[in-house]
């Protein structure tokens, strides 16, 4: 990161910092305040990220940070740096096609006003990338905090629904009641990741 | 890329976005693989035509951009040389306003305005809530200027280069206030000797609804029970702040804002002392609303900011400025005296209802009719006497929420039934069940019912639901049973003469645009339009673009609440629909040589009859052959609804166009050392009349559900002295993903509505019977029956408490 006293405001100072984001890298100049959330949704036009609370409580701003769920309301830009950042975005793919998380999402209902959407679907992807890796042994349980992890996860089958309500704790959802965002993360679990392909 | 199909029957029916592409089959998938927790009822009690897009699990037009996160919220939206504002807002409930100095915030750089009420042509709006039935006209300034009456009431507002620099700009404002007694309770507020919050006084209207005699009804009774009811105030808690960016169009403010209610452009263009034509409103698809984006929010603040700078402003209000600020359910404060017969018949109720409307009047005179109106519930109660006030005080204004006064006092009336049956000794669903209103009765108002009551056929269902009582999951834990019944309206009160237009054109590619000014709230008021659209005219989805929400480009369609847009503008959209069809029948009869009547429209095409391999004729050759012989395509119809009038004297008259019934049940377990109760089972059924789409119906009732089991259980707006204690969400509970339990749906179709195609709306009913069904399983429990929401462990503990005769 480099600083200077510059940016379109007198007086205030800013950094340039180099984000990398659903995998291309991007600058910024920001100030040291600047919330990843601001960064990313005002500067990058990454829409899908939405100021919800800025506590850090009802997950409308997740993103994934190397691979875990993140409040970007609660992390500062220049504290991204070095680390992979996802948004929604990235699940649409080069080919801007729905990934089978979100059509499971459309299928079932599972979005009302839509506003959570973005980040209860990138919960769910984060569950459903460690249930791979799990299955998989592709990455070692260590490798993740353990506060992230489901009430134990077990054995070889897909996460319960008790599970998955674990997960999506950190995302409010004040429309839909649940019900129908619980089915379509067991739906698309249960398929596995090529399933509605 | 592949041409959208064309075919509208349900098994290939349903592209759900403009592109759709060979790799996103799901989406275009028929719906009937869903596993479907409900079935309808059978059986119909009227014979509704078979359909081929209404009644379907359809999820398209804006939803597949909610999934992608590519729909565009009001705060996503940016212009070149945009300022952000800021509004300043008071730190006292009461007080007098001695001086606001602006000159330390103006002189900040970066900053581009600081306005005060002094800066606003017409600062002042009067609500007149009830039609003029005879609620006290009460100015509310759009920026206080010489007093203050709540906090978090606007000061000033700030518009500078970055959000940052307008924050701190509205931290230098230094407003000199010199306090005044405040008032805040609603029962203080009727003392002769109350501070006023108000010159004009501290009770907003006085409701009296009458019918019959009900001293001698009372006296008569062979049992009179009594119950004394308190609620809270609560918080919406949309997950999408209030928000809005606002520009100058050559000279007219444009104001595009997550709105409930775009006909405010006339109010703003009131507050700028403009013509109406120089104001526009653009309503964002909502991040939710639920009666919370109803009045006004950010449009007056940016609107000005716009108007004096000449640049575009956004205005995000950040998340605990929302909840110290934005308006709020009403506390009510309910006292019932029910008499009824030995055989559980009631012969009179005896209502009085307050609700705190807190400094300003916004909805309240019409939320406390609607309690007023509703307060007897889905019974025949042949004297009735409600008397209902909301009354000034210096907390947090309470305006629409989901429900507007008539799910508060489902509380009241449904833990009197209980309450009668425990008095008689008789069964909670028989007592009711001798009691429900039926098609052909009267209600409080002196109105006739003139739909089916499907009210008893919910009660079975959701009864029969909740199966096999569960056992306690420990020892000593109580598990208790209950439920309750309710009656919602849809449609505004009748008075309003409510209408709504809706444009309908037949492209000449054979695709439909349909423009309505309707807002969307996230339960797909706009998609149901299109189902409807689709059903008459036989244009796939995929082939419908719906244009809502723009005063400027879209007919009125006069905002979305009142649960009133299924019912006016799926009218208006049906209407529409028959008048285009009127123009093309013709046209494709000749083309197609066979009478009118016979024709079929479905996937694209218009048939000479039901059979798949009719003769036909594509929409496009059809539009083109209307179009050579100059036969119009588009076209714009009004509904009206059903006018009448109430008479404030009397307390007779009428009220609602009609109503949705329905019937929660619940099991919960309580733990008497704790008090905590825990929500096992819950299920939730309403007569529909008939389900447009019944993923979108099953949607509505699990979430307004879950609304009212945080309603029951959990949150609470807590003020002290007109001081919130619950400014963050960490400090408000609503519920998340752990906390209850899924909400089983039992869908009704009665095939009676008023609604388009025999529906009846559903978008606030299934906030009303949660808290008394919540209340009666505690009680089944217990034995103790709760009377005061929220049902926290503490307060069922006192409740235990007491029971036991602990100290």
């Amino acid at each position: 990161m480099s600083a200077e006293q510059n940016g379109s405001e007198p007086g205030r100072s800013r950094a340039l910092v180099t984000l990398t984001v659903n995998g291309a890298e991007r600058e910024a100049w920001v100030e040291p305040g600047d919330l990843l959330l601001d960064v990313l949704h005002d500067e990058f036009g990454l829409g899908e990220v939405r100021y919800g609370c800025g506590e850090g409580v009802c997950g409308t701003c997740t993103v994934l940070v190397d691979g875990e769920p993140v409040s970007a309301c609660l992390m500062l830009a220049v504290q991204a740096e070095g680390h992979a950042v996802t948004t929604l975005s990235a699940l649409s793919g080069a080919r801007d096609e729905l990934h089978p998380l979100q059509q499971a999402f459309l299928r079932l209902g599972g979005s009302q006003c839509g506003f959570c959407t973005p980040g209860v679907i990138l919960t769910a992807y984060a569950l459903a990338q460690r249930f791979e890796a799990r299955g998989s042994e592709a990455r070692a349980p260590e490798a993740r905090a353990p506060e992230a992890r489901a009430p134990e996860a077990r054995g070889s089958g897909a996460p319960t629904r008790d599970e998955i309500r674990y997960e999506l704790v950190g995302n409010l959802c004040r429309c839909t009641g649940y019900t129908k965002i619980l089915d379509a993360i067991e739906s698309y679990l249960a398929e596995g990741p090529e399933g509605s392909r | 890329m592949t041409s959208p199909p064309t075919e509208a029957v349900p098994t290939e029916a349903v592209p759900t976005e403009t592109q759709p592409t060979e790799t996103q089959p799901t989406e275009t998938q028929p719906t009937e693989t869903q596993p479907t927790k409900t079935q309808p009822t059978e059986p119909r009690l009227a014979p509704v035509a078979p359909m081929r897009v209404v009644g379907q699990r359809v999820s398209h037009h804006d939803f597949v951009d909610k999934v992608k996160g590519s729909l565009h919220y009001a705060a996503d939206w940016q212009l070149p040389g945009m300022l952000y504002g800021r509004v300043v807002r008071s730190l006292v409930p009461s007080a007098r306003i001695v001086s606001i100095d602006t000159a330390q915030a103006q002189a900040m750089r970066g900053v581009a305005a600081v306005l005060t009420g002094a800066d606003v042509p017409r600062n002042s709006l009067v609500e007149r809530a009830s039609g003029g039935l005879g609620e006290l006209l009460v100015p509310m300034p759009i920026l206080a200027a010489d007093r203050v009456r709540y906090v978090g009431e606007p000061v000033a507002v700030v518009a500078a280069v970055t959000q940052q620099i307008a924050d701190e700009a509205a931290e230098l404002v230094a407003v000199e206030y010199e306090e005044l007694p405040g008032l805040f309770d609603m029962e203080a507020a009727l003392e002769p000797d109350a501070p006023r919050v108000h010159d004009e006084g501290n009770v907003l209207v006085n409701w009296h609804i009458a019918r019959g005699d009900v001293d001698a009804a009372m006296a008569a009774a062979d049992v009179v029970v009594e119950g004394t009811y308190r609620t809270q105030h609560v918080e919406h808690a949309y997950l999408e702040p209030e928000a809005g960016v606002g520009w100058m169009d050559h000279d007219v403010v444009t104001v595009r804002a997550s709105t409930q209610v775009i006909e405010h452009a006339a109010e703003i263009a009131e507050i700028l002392d403009l013509p109406a034509n120089k104001v526009r409103v653009i309503a964002a698809y909502m991040g939710g609303g639920f009666g919370g984006k109803e009045d006004m929010t950010v449009e007056p603040f940016i609107a000005l900011l716009v108007w004096k700078t000449g640049r575009p402003v956004r205005m995000i209000w950040d998340r605990q400025e929302s909840m110290l600020a934005s308006t709020k359910r009403h506390p009510f404060l309910m006292r019932y005296r029910t008499g009824a017969r030995d055989d559980g018949r009631i012969v009179a109720q005896d209502i009085d209802l307050l609700g705190d409307a807190g400094a300003y009047p916004y909805l309240s005179a019409r939320i406390l009719f609607a309690g007023a109106a509703l307060s007897c519930g889905p019974y025949q109660v042949p004297n009735v006497r409600v008397r209902a006030r909301p009354v000034f005080t210096n907390n947090v204004p309470t305006s629409a929420f989901r429900g507007f006064g008539a799910m508060q006092v489902t509380f009241g009336y449904e833990s009197q039934m209980d309450r009668v049956a425990a008095a008689l000794g008789l069964d909670r669903g028989e007592v009711r069940r001798r009691n429900f209103l039926r098609k052909g009765d009267l209600i409080p108002t002196g109105e006739t019912l003139d739909t089916v009551v499907a009210v008893d056929e919910t009660l079975r269902r959701a009864l029969a639901a909740l199966g096999e009582p569960s056992p306690p999951s420990a020892p000593g834990r109580l598990v208790g049973r209950g439920f309750a019944c309710n009656m919602q309206p849809y449609g505004r009160t009748i008075w309003f003469r409510d209408r709504a237009s809706a444009w309908l054109t037949l492209q000449a590619d054979g695709t439909l645009l349909i423009r309505s000014g309707v807002t969307d709230l996230g339960a797909g008021q706009a998609a149901s339009l299109c189902q409807i659209a689709s059903e008459m005219l036989g244009v796939p989805l995929g082939d419908i673009s719906v244009y809502i929400g723009d005063t400027a480009l879209t007919p009125p369609a006069g905002g979305t609440f009142a649960t009133r847009q299924l019912y006016m503008s799926g009218n208006a959209v049906l209407n529409a629909a028959r008048d285009l069809r009127a123009n093309l029948d013709p046209v494709a009869a000749d083309l197609l040589g066979c009478p009118a009547g016979e024709l079929n429209y479905s996937g694209g095409l218009v048939r000479a009859g039901d059979s798949a391999d009719a003769k036909g004729v594509s929409l496009a050759e059809l539009a083109r052959a209307c179009d050579a012989q100059a036969v119009e395509l588009s076209c714009l119809s009004t509904w009206r609804a059903q006018a009448g009038t109430f008479d404030p004297a009397t307390g007779q008259g009428g009220s609602f166009p009609d109503y949705t019934y329905g019937t929660h049940a619940a099991e919960v377990e309580v733990d008497p050392e704790t008090g905590e109760v825990r929500v096992l089972r819950y299920v939730a059924s309403h007569d529909v009349g008939a389900a447009i789409n019944p993923m979108r119906v099953e949607g509505q009732i699990q979430g307004g559900a879950m609304q009212g089991l945080g309603y029951a259980l959990t949150e609470e707006i807590v003020l002290e002295d007109g001081l919130t204690a619950s400014s963050l969400f960490s400090s408000y509970f609503i519920p998340t993903s752990l906390d209850m339990p899924d909400v089983q749906v039992e869908i009704v179709e009665s095939g009676e509505g008023k609604g388009p195609l025999n529906a009846r709306g559903i978008g606030e009913p299934p906030l009303g019977p949660v808290a008394p069904a919540i209340a009666s399983a505690i009680a089944d429990a217990t034995g103790c029956r709760p009377t005061r929401l929220p049902m926290t462990a503490e307060r069922i503990l006192a409740l235990l408490d007491e029971q036991a005769g602990r100290p």
